[in-house]
């Protein structure tokens, strides 16, 4: 199956280089003499036309048209950035509206496919915040020593990359053999993807720098092989990795964990659904269980603040206390 | 009446950032948003630099975090910061134009949030970044200062946002906190946002 959204996962993060100057000369002498063209934008959003009202109400009708004939809930997830992944797919389609993508959501599943898709891949890395993974061996890990079995639920995992990486760090911590890793996320596609183990080739070496900066202690080159343009990683990395389809909005806890690795997902929900879904965490954490957020997510807004002691402050890396 | 002020800047922004901060009395009313273009793994010392110029409290947005009137709010590295009804909404969707965060992207966001309540204010850049957004802003009603290309530490990122926003108050460096407080009066914060949008 081809796989809409592929784009979206192989960005470069490296800063863009300055134009030469004699080029930028000659883009200005030709701007005025052809003013630019101006409607166009690199990252489509509502035309100019559109009322901001209008469009809201259209979302909002369009979620819950999706909800009731296709049961995926993203009536509450953020505004903003539901609003701009819509448009994106709007514009993929050649559409104008959002009423006009609702028609074509509703009378063509496939068309749905390619939004959930949309909805639903959050761009990572592997060690993505390589900082992360040094705490987490520095700070977690040595508590994790103390348990004859380490359960861990990857919450949100996406195409993978941290799942890998996670394997990767208990592996080299000699704690793999002991643990098991139930990877869920909301889309069975993409589920699909993270099972298959293969990522870009052309990333590798910001992987790489990521690892080493993650304080990896062996040759990351070690961990796969470059196949079809992909890079394909040991199968051994995953025999106690059990992926699965979850769906953090519909679905209950599925069984009590020692870690809840959720990273950078709850940021594309509203604040209620932010709450509801840390309820969800804080019932599936055994005693002293450790929660990992997303270097910019915090517990401050959840209510659950007060549950948790931080093990680091700056990595988000929290522990239920009571 | 302006209910918000979102900052531009890549090459050279931390000393023009300074530069327009340290310029902005204690009494600032509007929340300040900073795009400033950084490695992603930029540690968080950016907001602590810029805390030492000015009197205005500065932090790194966290997910969710409300705008607070007379706050200066850093979008993180490597993640584009959009804003809802009164609070930031964070994303890790793919670089725009190798930007994460994008200027554009938050600039948008700003634009279609608040409309012609809106200042967009384009500084010292290597890159086009900016340029759209500003335009956006300046389409919804807003109103959009560029820092005048020659006295910028690099020139392309307000000359192209000159090209795009003919029309924008152009100031020396030196002269933008000065624009701001013209046009945004130092006092009690401005209302609610969803007051004034009752209103």
């Amino acid at each position: 199956m081809r796989v809409e959204g592929e784009e979206t996962n192989v960005g470069s993060a490296t800063p863009e280089p300055a134009p030469g100057p004699g080029r930028r000369r000659e883009d200005r002498a030709r701007a005025a003499i052809h003013p630019p063209a101006i409607s166009v934008s690199t990252d489509p959003s509502a035309p100019l036309s559109y009322d901001p009202e209008l469009e809201r109400i259209e979302i909002e009708l369009l979620l819950e048209a999706i909800f009731r004939h296709y049961g995926f809930d993203f009536r509450s997830y953020a505004y903003a950035s539901i609003r701009r992944r819509l448009w994106r797919r709007i514009v993929a389609e050649g559409l104008t509206t959002i009423s006009g993508l609702q028609d074509r959501i509703l009378h063509g599943p496939a068309l749905m496919e390619r939004l959930l898709l949309d909805l639903s891949i959050n761009v990572t890395a592997m060690f993505r915040d390589p900082s992360f993974y040094r705490a987490f061996r520095q700070k977690v890990v040595p508590l994790l020593r103390t348990y004859p079995f380490i359960r861990i639920w990857h919450a949100g995992c996406s195409t993978g990359e941290e799942v890998y990486s996670m394997a990767i760090l208990l592996e080299e911590e000699g704690l793999y053999e002991r643990a098991r890793i139930y990877a869920t996320d909301i889309n069975e596609v993409v589920v699909h993807r993270a099972r298959a183990g293969i990522f870009p080739l052309e990333r590798m070496q910001e992987y790489t720098e990521n690892y080493i900066r993650a304080a990896g202690t062996r040759s990351f080159s070690e961990y796969y092989t470059a196949k079809y343009d992909g890079a394909l990683f040991s199968p051994a990395l995953q025999r106690n990795v059990v992926f699965s389809q979850h769906n953090l909005v519909t679905d209950r806890s599925f069984a009590e964990f020692n870690v809840i690795l959720c990273r950078n997902v709850l940021i594309y929900f509203d604040r209620a659904l932010q709450a509801r879904v840390h309820g969800l965490f804080y019932d599936s954490l055994v005693h002293f269980g450790i929660l990992a957020l997303g270097s910019k997510e915090t517990l401050r807004l959840s209510g659950y603040e007060s549950r948790y002691e931080e093990l680091s402050t700056s990595d988000r890396i929290y522990r239920k206390v009571r | 009446m302006y209910e918000i002020a979102v900052i531009g800047t890549s090459w050279g922004g931390l000393s023009a950032l300074s530069t327009v901060l340290a310029g902005l009395p204690a009494t600032f009313a509007l929340p300040i948003v900073v795009v400033q273009h950084r490695s992603p793994d930029a540690v968080g010392m950016l907001a602590e630099l810029l805390q030492s110029h000015t009197r205005l409290i500065v932090t790194e947005v966290d997910d969710k975090h409300p705008v607070v009137p007379g706050h200066v709010h850093i979008a993180p590295p490597n993640y584009h910061l959009l804003v809802e009804r009164g609070y930031f909404s964070l994303t890790t969707d793919a670089p725009v134009r190798y930007s994460r965060p994008s200027i554009d992207v938050t600039f948008a966001s700003v634009a279609d949030e608040y409309g012609r309540h809106a200042i967009g204010i384009v500084l010292t850049g290597a890159n086009d970044d900016g340029a759209l957004g500003l335009r956006r802003i300046t389409d919804r009603g807003g109103y959009a200062i560029i820092q005048e290309p020659a006295s910028a530490e690099s020139a392309i990122m307000p000359t192209a946002a000159l090209r795009l926003v003919p029309r924008a108050r152009v100031a020396p460096l030196a002269q933008i906190a000065g624009e701001l407080v013209t046009i945004a009066p130092p006092g009690p914060p401005a209302r609610d946002r969803v007051g004034a949008r009752l209103a």
